[in-house]
């Protein structure tokens, strides 16, 4: 494929990694950054953009979705998603994840996360340097927990030896069992199978403290519960290499979108209260949580229209995840810059990707942002291969007008 | 045949009082409208079909009973108040299996909508379930119990025996009684639409169950929870015993059924802890000697058991009428 054009996005404000949007624009050339600011001019051969006042952000890094969804990313600012490996078959074998890494290009990134264990069934090792070097960027446990704590301590051993971060899912699978709620006065009205929200912090715990004593590196990819954040925040502060993750689900919603056994907010884990919700949010004020993801898991009928306990839990929320994440920032949760680090530049960092934000030398993955640009949610009209969004009717605001892939416009 | 306008002067007229075209729990419905089930099925309890023969109210009309979960005695509660009230009434049993995965749940509704049914009788082990095919069709629906959701016909007819043997006229509520629901709370739709039921009635309901079996913050129901058995009899003049189903008796809920009977079995000497005379009710089938005695079960004048059967016709002929007073065009229900 021959070099694109050079690419001078003028007249935006800028996202940087900390402060107020700045105006100004950037150039890109052969794919990365070379010049942003309030002084940046195109080149005689350049494409030229005109922000007309947009943000000009990096663009998303999704760390953690379960299908490859091109039009919802594209349309929700993402250019690139880490792919969880529960595929049929899952991603545990290197042939399937060098496909997948290269299933996007050029327009999206798939960044595959390998199966931690073969068949995902956490008994034996997969595979995990040739897949590494096929093209995993992480290791992934998968939706479910590895339960044997001997397996996961080998497990951790073994990445840190990689150097590779192991992504987990973290509820006590024993505790767990068949439910598909959190313990509580909805559970209980609606006659639902539920766990206690203790179940989270008993998987953080073990998890944390193997990381610890493997010295390895652990992202937690849905910490939901106070216990399991205040878990996470004291293994930070110990020194633990551990790294916390949310979808807008849980800071967003509670289980009180259960009511009327509504499926779409069938997910796992499960919604929580308000108080964890409540929890959830001081979490991402205060640092806890490092990355905000959508979760992506469109699902058609065949699985969500289903009475609840039988429902497949999971949302599409590739489209929601920026306007939300910005919805924190007009509450007054998080800064916009932080807000981005949520999204690109620390997802980013875990995965070992030149991305994430805007800067001299990094790959041109650029979306422009209005971030008040209002929209409706409408799960008949979604650009996901599936409308199962617990926020369907909900307005918000924030959209990616533009987007940009190593330069190259792909929305 | 009593006029279906002998509570009138109560409730509001016509389809004001119970604007639902659904039964499909108690959470639904005010107290007003539990009120006006009540009393129109007390009417149905003294209802004699050989004197009423040729007064079929329900004459022509078409009602599915869909049984997606094994069940006789609802599905012959259902059907002999169907046919009492004139009704063809037709029994489908859907196999578990069948229906369990895919659309099929919902393509079994949208079957049984397309027979143009004037109401549907539903059972389903899952927990919304009935709502789901509710949604679906275009008939009035009854919910006959879903998972471990609601079983409102149950809560109604509870109440209704409660009432009558206490000798409570019609609109009376009951305010202040003291009602234990003990068994497997956790699990029955059972228990739960009879603490829907009559904490909108004013009665003071305890329950009390192993810890594994108590569902969590209960007491956001409006009632009290206990796990000791013998506390929670003090006083209460009405003793609800629930079924413990086989596969929870031995293992990991509960070690064993004479353990089970140890703790919660309604014994004559626990139920001698209640108040004097209180009332021993059970919503069937029982396990004599788990979690009811015989020699309580059998109790006459306490125990109301068989009189709980004979009211859920009552109970489901009231419903069944009711809700489909709209499809009869009658006044002031179109």
């Amino acid at each position: 494929m021959s070099a694109p054009r050079p690419l001078t996005i003028l007249g935006g404000r800028l996202v940087r990694p900390a402060g107020e949007p700045q105006p100004g624009g950037l150039r890109c050339e052969n794919g990365r950054i070379v010049a942003l600011g309030a002084d940046v001019a195109a080149g005689d051969d350049d494409t030229v953009v005109d922000a007309k006042g947009a943000l000009i952000a990096p663009g998303l890094v999704d760390l953690g979705v379960f299908a490859i969804d091109r039009p919802a990313f594209h349309f929700g600012g993402i250019v690139r998603a880490a792919l969880m490996p529960d595929g049929d078959p899952p991603l545990d074998h290197p042939a399937r994840v060098r496909f997948a890494a290269h299933s996007g290009k050029p327009d999206l990134w798939v960044h595959p996360l390998a199966a931690a264990t073969r068949g995902l069934a956490g008994v034996e090792l997969a595979e995990l340097a040739l897949m590494r070097d096929a093209g995993a960027r992480a290791v992934a446990t998968g939706r479910r927990w590895i339960a044997d704590s001997g397996v996961m301590l080998r497990l951790l051993q073994y990445c840190a030896m990689l150097d590779l971060v192991v992504v987990v899912h973290a509820e006590d699978s024993a505790l767990v069992g068949s439910a598909v709620a959190t313990a509580g006065e909805m559970a209980t009205r609606l006659g639902l199978p539920s766990a206690p929200r203790e179940a989270e912090a008993l998987a953080v715990a073990r998890d944390t403290m193997l990381a610890e004593l493997a010295g390895a590196r652990l992202h937690i990819r849905q910490v939901t519960t106070a216990a399991g954040l205040e878990l996470v925040r004291a293994a930070k502060a110990r020194g633990v290499r551990v790294t916390a993750g949310v979808t807008p689900a849980h800071f967003a919603l509670s289980d009180m979108e259960l009511a009327d056994f509504r499926t779409f907010a069938r997910l796992s884990p499960p919604l929580r209260s308000e108080a964890d919700r409540q929890a959830v949010l001081a979490a991402l004020a205060d640092g806890t949580i490092d990355v905000i993801s959508s979760g992506h898991d469109p699902r058609g009928p065949e699985d969500k229209r289903l009475p609840f306990a039988d429902a497949a839990p999971g949302m599409a929320g590739a489209e929601t995840l920026l306007p939300l994440t910005l919805a924190l920032v007009r509450d007054c949760h998080i800064d916009l810059a932080r807000a981005f680090a949520l999204l690109a530049a620390n997802p980013a960092r875990l995965l070992g990707v030149d991305a994430g934000v805007l800067a001299p030398g990094m790959e041109a993955d650029v979306a422009l942002v209005d971030p008040a640009r209002p929209w409706l949610v409408d799960s008949d009209k979604m650009a996901a291969a599936a409308g199962n969004t617990p926020f369907d009717r909900r307005p918000v605001e924030g959209r990616a007008v533009a987007l940009f892939k190593g330069g190259v416009k792909v929305g | 045949m009593p006029s279906p306008e002998s509570s009138a002067s109560r409730y509001p007229s016509g389809r004001a009082a119970f604007p639902h075209r659904d039964l499909l729990g108690i959470s639904q419905l005010e107290r007003h409208e539990i009120l006006f089930l009540l009393d129109e099925a007390a009417r149905w309890v003294a209802f004699d079909p050989r004197a009423a023969r040729g007064s079929d109210p329900l004459a022509g009309l078409t009602i599915i009973n869909a049984f997606f979960e094994n069940s006789t005695r609802t599905l012959l509660s259902f059907e002999i108040a169907g046919k009492r009230l004139g009704a063809d009434v037709v029994n489908m049993h859907a196999a578990q299996s069948s229906v369990k995965k895919g659309e099929t749940l919902i393509d079994t509704a949208l079957t049984l909508n397309a027979m143009r049914a004037d109401a549907i009788v539903i059972r389903h082990a899952s927990s919304g379930a009935v709502r789901l095919i509710a949604d679906k069709v275009d008939c009035p629906v009854l919910n006959a119990g879903d998972g471990s959701h609601e079983h409102p016909t149950q809560g109604l007819l509870d109440a209704l025996t409660i009432r009558q043997a206490l000798n409570l006229s019609a609109g009376s509520d009951l305010n202040g009684l003291r009602v234990t629901i003990c068994g497997d709370v956790m699990h029955s739709r059972v228990a739960r639409s009879n603490i829907l039921c009559l904490t909108a009635l004013g009665a003071d309901v305890r329950v009390c169950a192993p810890p594994a079996l108590m569902p969590a913050e209960v007491e956001a129901m409006g009632v009290a929870p206990f796990h000791d058995f013998d506390a929670a009899l003090a006083g209460a003049e009405v003793v609800m015993m629930l079924r413990l189903q086989q596969e929870r008796m031995s293992g990991q809920f509960i070690p064993s059924p004479r353990e089970y009977r140890h703790l919660f079995g309604l014994t004559p000497e626990r139920l001698a802890r209640a108040a004097p005379g209180a009332l021993v009710m059970h919503p069937g089938p029982m396990n004599r000697g788990v979690e009811i005695d015989s020699s309580v079960a059998d109790l006459p004048d306490r125990s109301l058991i068989t009189r709980q059967v004979g009211n859920g016709v009552a109970i489901r002929m009231a419903c069944l009428e009711v809700l489909t007073r709209g499809a009869r065009s009658m006044e002031g229900w179109a």
